[in-house]
């Protein structure tokens, strides 16, 4: 873009806007797409620090045999609320709607979402979700016991407090829907002239399968958890087998919807991680084209592999070969993704800025957790390993090592454009290198530990699994230590860092290194025309024209 | 753990074939990413390149991933197909789990909290919840079945070692679900039927027993 865009100097960025009201005003009831991001990152960090704890108290549990410091009711408790509390209302929305509402207005070269009022409302279903779900713990029942899977027969047969653990699901659950509707809209109809499909950042393609998948799949989950709470207050017999129901229904209709979330867990992170690596290697993309298709790809053969979390259920041969074989087919747009992530470091200009580390550490640590995908996902290996620590290991590598470095890569990445503040970078790395250490040592002895046969869900363990308890534990103990320096370094930054107002620190091409830091109420005076692809670099680093004012 | 099992063993293989597989791609992957993170480093001020992209590679890096992806499903299933068709010869005990412990009953109505079963013979467990979902684990042997309320689910081995091995619950059952622990005692054919009948007569006369109590 040309500098006649970022020339105004005396112009009101959207923190320092007040449009309806003041103070906290301004901000819970505004419908500013980078303010309703930020809204939700601040609550999804509680809920993330919240979760984090319970993670902690569940590691210290389990650092020696028997009783450390929980009976295994608070254990049950706390193993639950870590699940629901990481799964909705953390990594969820962790992408899609702090990342997704703050960027995809402004990368499509929008002044707002479709549908702003709709957003603001997501937000406060957001809110009125987690709030539900810690009114959950505090009733007399005391919190819900049932994993965050609710399965029926136990989740209607335990006296704690799952109705409202439910209800909050099922609010979170519209939350999702209203943001993914908003994204489709914005991306077909929003997008600035000369902005074909296939020149979008791969980030939008990446909300584009996401908001899909949230508008498609979310309401299956809602209405299976509608009809759980019908059942436990009316007795309707759809699941319990007590009443005539089947419990297998329950598990099939659950994963219908918990599969294709984990792609909207994932999806955004890989769309963030295609955006960070041309800007640190200073060169265009490898294989645009794959990267976005294989997104959808993704969405479409994730919808299709939910049984696989049932192989040891008891299904026909025929519902075992299929989704046995679409688990192993669904890993190949995966595996397309880091051949071409890889592929663009050949001949770039690499800087190793701590969001290039994140994002090269999401790689490695998202490659093991797709790996072990396909362990499991063979139907005899399953036999073994399904519902053991293995699968735990699995799924936090994907979901942590992967979504979890996504978030953190974004922060880093969109930190100083967002709030015009300044990072300590050596810091950062120190936070990084800290975090991946503690990551591997707390997670990796699960792989083993699972293979030789320890359960998951487990207060207690045979004397043989002590040792690899003991190292996860300590990890546990070093991942927070990296978390700490982490946010330590943005909190020091927001509150005593320097003051920037540089458009574009990394030398990046696509339309949020084009409006001011941090950007204005409406992102864009005029509404700027692309010419090229996203990721056009100029070898020379001389003036880098991608896209010109449309007069 | 050693397999201890006609089954482990095929798990086993294709455990280690999908293992050694992926290790050497991820090997591949993280030299690849740490070499061209120092060759083209920008503190050696090279020139970037750029290059959008080569359909050749693309094929081959989406061709090669499949064939070894079918081949990994085909280990899978094959091993599979073993445990869903159980030798039509093999002995049946019953197994109900419920909060929180698993007993065991033999064809001659004999039940048991311990499950002992002759080497190198086919064992086949059906399985029965009578409460909320259970999931019946032998490590040693790699089999694991999910224990429903509403439906039979069974599970089949051949020990090939005699011993004491651990049966986990796997499925989530509630507050003592980390201790319903039992064992597998595999024992010398002989062995085992010296114990299943003496067994078998203890549990008449305890039976004979309840019946004179009635009485």
């Amino acid at each position: 873009m040309t500098s006649k865009s970022v020339s105004s100097n005396n112009y009101e960025s959207y923190l320092e806007y007040n449009g309806k009201g003041r103070g906290l005003k301004s901000w819970i009831f505004s419908t500013d797409h980078k303010r309703i991001g930020l809204l939700y990152l601040i609550t999804m960090l509680i809920f993330f620090a919240v979760g984090v704890t319970f993670g902690f108290l569940m590691r210290l549990e389990l650092i020696a045999p028997g009783k450390t410091i929980m009976d295994p009711q608070t254990y049950n408790a706390i193993f639950t609320l870590h699940g629901i509390i990481m799964i909705f209302l953390f990594i969820i929305p962790g992408l899609p709607a702090v990342f997704g509402n703050f960027f995809l207005p402004i990368l499509v070269g929008a002044k707002d979402v479709s549908f702003p009022r709709l957003n603001l409302l997501s937000w406060w279903l957001f809110l009125i979700g987690g709030l539900l779900a810690i009114i959950s713990v505090f009733l007399p029942g005391g919190p819900a016991d049932t994993g965050w899977t609710f399965y029926i027969p136990y989740s209607v047969r335990t006296s704690t407090n799952v109705f409202p653990a439910l209800l909050a699901a099922f609010v979170l659950g519209f939350s999702s829907i209203l943001t993914g509707l908003n994204f489709v809209t914005t991306i077909h109809r929003l997008r600035v002239p000369g902005m074909t499909w296939f020149k979008m950042p791969l980030f939008v393609w990446s909300l584009y399968s996401t908001a899909w998948i949230q508008v498609l799949a979310t309401p299956i989950v809602g209405i299976t958890l509608l009809l759980v709470i019908l059942e436990r207050a009316f007795g309707f017999g759809i699941f319990d087998p007590a009443l005539g129901g089947d419990p297998v229904l329950y598990q099939h209709l659950f994963w219908i919807y918990s599969h294709p979330a984990v792609y909207i867990m994932i999806i955004p992170a890989m769309g963030v991680i295609s955006e960070i690596i041309p800007v640190f290697a200073q060169r265009t993309i490898f294989g645009y084209k794959f990267i976005a298709f294989s997104s959808i790809a993704i969405a479409l053969f994730g919808s299709l592999v939910w049984a696989h979390h049932m192989f040891t259920v008891g299904m026909s041969g025929t519902a075992m070969f299929v989704f046995s074989l679409l688990t192993f087919l669904v890993a190949i747009p995966s595996a397309i993704k880091v051949f071409n992530w890889v592929s663009t470091l050949y001949k770039g200009s690499i800087a190793t800025d701590p969001p290039l580390l994140y994002a090269l550490g999401f790689i490695f640590l998202f490659s093991i957790g797709g790996f072990t995908g396909l362990i499991q996902g063979a139907l005899s290996v399953n036999m073994h390993i399904h519902d053991t620590s293995f699968i735990v290991a699995h799924f936090h590598y994907v979901m942590f090592g992967g979504t979890g470095f996504g978030i953190f890569a974004a922060l880093h990445f969109w930190f100083p454009k967002m709030f015009g503040k300044k990072y300590n970078l050596q810091k950062a790395k120190y936070g990084f290198w800290t975090l991946f250490i503690g990551f591997n040592l707390l997670y990796f002895p699960l792989f083993v530990m699972g293979w030789l046969g320890m359960p998951r869900r487990y207060y207690d363990y045979l004397p043989e699994y002590h040792i690899y308890h003991l190292v996860s534990t300590i990890g546990s103990w070093i991942l927070i230590l990296g978390l700490i320096i982490m946010f330590g370094n943005f909190i020091y930054a927001l509150l005593k860092g320097e003051k920037t107002s540089e458009v574009n620190p990394w030398g990046g091409e696509t339309l949020e290194w084009h409006v001011p830091t941090p950007p204005p109420l409406e992102n864009f005076d005029e509404i700027p025309t692309i010419e090229t692809d996203p990721y056009q670099y100029v070898q020379n680093n001389s003036d880098n024209v991608l896209v010109k004012e449309a007069n | 753990m050693f397999p201890n099992s006609t089954y482990a063993e095929s798990v086993d293989f294709a455990f280690w074939f999908i293992v050694g597989i992926s290790f050497t791609l991820l090997v591949l992957i993280t030299i690849l990413m740490i070499y061209f993170v120092f060759k083209y480093n920008r503190k050696k001020q090279v020139k970037a390149e750029n290059i959008h992209g080569n359909l050749t590679l693309e094929i081959v890096w989406t061709v090669i991933p499949v064939l070894l992806t079918l081949g990994m499903f085909y280990y899978g299933w094959m091993g599979y197909q073993d445990l869903s068709n159980p030798p039509s010869d093999a002995m049946v005990v019953k197994s109900t789990g419920q909060m929180w412990k698993w007993t065991y009953e033999y064809n001659n109505g004999l039940v048991t909290d311990t499950l002992f079963v002759p080497v190198n013979r086919a064992v086949k467990i059906d399985l029965v919840s009578a409460d909320v979902n259970h999931s019946f684990f032998i490590p040693a042997f790699r089999i694991k079945r999910d224990v429903l309320p509403n439906r039979e689910n069974f599970v089949w081995f051949k020990a090939e070692n005699t011993g004491s091995f651990d049966i986990a619950c796997a499925e989530y059952c509630g507050l003592q679900h980390s201790y319903m622990y039992s064992k597998v005692v595999v024992l010398p054919e002989n062995e085992y039927d010296l114990w299943f009948k003496n067994a078998s007569e203890k549990k008449d006369i305890s039976s004979t027993d309840s019946t004179q109590t009635l009485n």
